[in-house]
């Protein structure tokens, strides 16, 4: 398989004794934007972590299942070596370096961006041309051009330390941070978290950028809306279980994702809702 | 006034190499948070290899063999020991690093015996005089080289992709291996350069006025330990602040101990540790530090 598509098969994880992930199957086909929709504590920082190899930072492994990209395994990487296979991830919360400057964030990114030695697919054969440190030199720059053109904020702020930062351009720095590596599938967890309106549709535009230019996006959010605009595909995570999967288009229709994810309150939802509320507490954000 | 000026260079230049010490210490903790009470060991290791071999093949050579042997020494510690709990609560890891010390400082100490090892230094007990000052040649040659080897680091430290991957592995561990930083790398280079750096302190601790390398070298080692805390345990300008106040306050305290003899005896081995209990009293973190010691 050339394709550089990642698939996520009968993946299982958990947390000591919480399972958190059970027989999760995810696709994200070459070039596609994938969306993960679920409510807090549905499983999608996990699943994204399962993929990105990060689980045991918090305590978690993954139990069972397999992750690939490209026809590559992933699962039995190290979370370092995920760079060099084309993956990055934003993680949820952005974690930008707060102490470091912009630039130096910069800098981080492409720590985990190898040239020619470790065969990337694109670019190697240049790379192995052009001599091992120029090479890098030259990608390196040509990237942090790429990012400055999407975020030009990066470039004013350049030698201001990140944590003092906007939460929007703390985003913009930690999607930025991310594409310093090239990466060809990036890993998205919740970038419009904490963010007003504008700012998450600046993100939002970006997100379909960094698409449009060749990256393929697995983006986990609860924030609906915004998430099934861009996807091609979407799924639904429920207590760790793939509940819904579909084309985003159907799922932006199908009343359950409406009125649960969407906000939106319909006949049928309401009467649904109307009958819940015989046996559960009324929830203040439906109006009857 | 000579008194005076002639103890603020020993001071400075004592404080300048307890500051490289501190250097590596605060380097360890950063890129592993672990509170390495080994370094006495590390440094007694520099220092032994190279006074062994100065006799036989010289001393410069002999001196880039000792750094060697104590940053690969350190490198084995990370190896062996912290690589293994990673992970783990950081609390243990200092506890097993005492116990590493223990095994390394009990092995020196037998090596050594009673003996006082020379390092054949091409300084010996030459000094300069200044007018009235008088200042022995291995005290600014102490200076001259911690200010080059902190200087080099600071740069290293800021501007290479190496001093990158240890910022961001210090400030965020899985954001950095999120980037690509192998953690592990990151950890041994730490290790091996804080026993390269304790190796050169061995160095001017063991040279003139000091009779030479001994068992007790590792006291004098643990003088960084208040220098390290006082500039804060996670501050790289804070290990050199604390190192120089640490240096110039051991040398006034000992200097004028006879006008200060109403404070008791030994006031220029206990100076430092009150030094750091009040600047602690003050600030928790240490002067420059972000971390409070409770963290660790
Ligand atoms: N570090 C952790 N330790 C223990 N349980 C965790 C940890 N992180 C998440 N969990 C649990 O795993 C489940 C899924 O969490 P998560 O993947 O973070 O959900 P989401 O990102 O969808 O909000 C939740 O029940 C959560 O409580
Ligand atoms: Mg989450």
């Amino acid at each position: 398989m050339t394709a550089a598509s990642l698939r996520v098969e009968g993946v299982t994880a958990g947390y000591g004794p919480v399972r958190a992930l059970v027989d999760v199957s995810v696709d994200v086909p070459d070039g596609a934007v994938v969306a993960v929709l679920g409510g807090n504590g549905a499983g999608k920082s996990t699943l994204l972590r399962a993929v990105s190899r990060t689980l045991a930072f918090h305590g978690g492994a993954l139990r069972g299942g397999s992750v690939s990209f490209g026809g590559r395994r992933l699962d039995g990487l190290a979370a370092a070596e995920l760079v060099a296979a084309g993956v990055v991830q934003v993680p949820e919360g952005r974690q930008v370096f707060a102490r470091m400057t912009v630039a130096d964030n910069l800098r981080a990114g492409a720590l985990g961006a190898r040239g020619g030695a470790r065969g990337r697919a694109r670019g190697g054969e240049r790379d192995r041309a052009w001599g091992g440190a120029r090479a890098r030199a030259h990608r390196r720059a040509a990237a942090l051009a790429r990012v400055h053109g999407l975020f030009p904020v990066l470039r004013q702020r350049a030698q201001q330390r990140a944590g003092l930062l906007s939460g929007g351009e703390q985003q913009m720095l930690a999607l930025g941070r991310a594409l310093m590596a090239e990466p060809r599938l990036l890993l998205l967890d919740e970038p419009t978290l904490g963010l007003a309106p504008m700012a998450a549709a600046r993100i939002a535009d970006t997100i379909r950028e960094i698409n449009a230019q060749g990256t393929s996006v697995l983006l986990v959010e609860q924030n609906a809306a915004v998430a099934l605009k861009l996807a091609s595909s979407a799924y639904v995570l429920e207590t760790g279980r793939v509940a819904l999967a579909g084309p985003a288009a159907e799922l932006a229709v199908s009343d359950e994702v409406r009125r649960r994810y969407l906000g939106v309150v319909d006949e049928t939802a309401a009467q649904d809702a109307e009958s819940v509320s015989t046996s559960l507490p009324r929830l203040g954000r439906w109006p009857a | 006034m000579t008194t005076f000026v002639e103890l603020l260079i020993g001071g400075l230049s004592t404080g300048s190499v307890y500051a490289l010490i501190a250097l590596g210490f605060v380097v360890i903790f950063k890129a592993t948070e672990v509170v390495n009470f080994a370094h006495a060991s590390l440094l007694l290791a520099g220092g032994y290899v190279a006074a062994r071999l100065s006799g036989h093949i010289g001393f410069w050579p002999a001196l880039a063999v000792g750094i060697a042997g104590a940053a690969t020494v350190g490198a084995l510690v990370e190896f062996l020991v912290i690589r293994r709990y990673r992970g783990g609560e950081h609390s243990v890891l200092a506890i097993a690093t005492i116990g590493v010390d223990i095994v390394l400082l009990t092995e020196f100490t037998r090596l050594i015996g009673t003996d006082v090892l020379t390092l054949g230094d091409p300084w010996g007990d030459a000094v300069l005089t200044f007018g009235s000052v008088t200042v022995p040649q291995t005290r600014i040659a102490a200076l001259a080289a911690a200010a080059l080897l902190i200087t080099a680091f600071l740069l290293a430290f800021r501007y290479t992709s190496w001093g990158v991957a240890m910022r961001a592995a210090a400030e965020n561990r899985e954001a950095a291996a999120l980037m690509g930083v192998r953690l592990g790398r990151v950890s041994l280079s730490a290790w091996a350069v804080a026993g390269a750096l304790a190796a050169v302190a061995a160095l001017f601790l063991t040279v003139f006025p000091t009779p030479g390398l001994e068992r007790s070298t590792s006291f004098a080692a643990f003088k960084a330990f208040p220098a390290a805390i006082i500039g804060g345990l996670d501050s790289t300008a804070g290990a050199l602040a604390g190192g120089l106040i640490v240096g110039v306050t051991e040398a006034m305290a000992t200097g004028y101990q006879a006008e200060l003899s109403f404070l008791g005896r030994g006031l220029g081995d206990v100076a430092p540790y009150l030094v750091m209990l009040l600047v602690l009293l003050a600030r928790p973190a240490g002067l420059f530090g972000t971390r409070e010691l409770t963290r660790v």
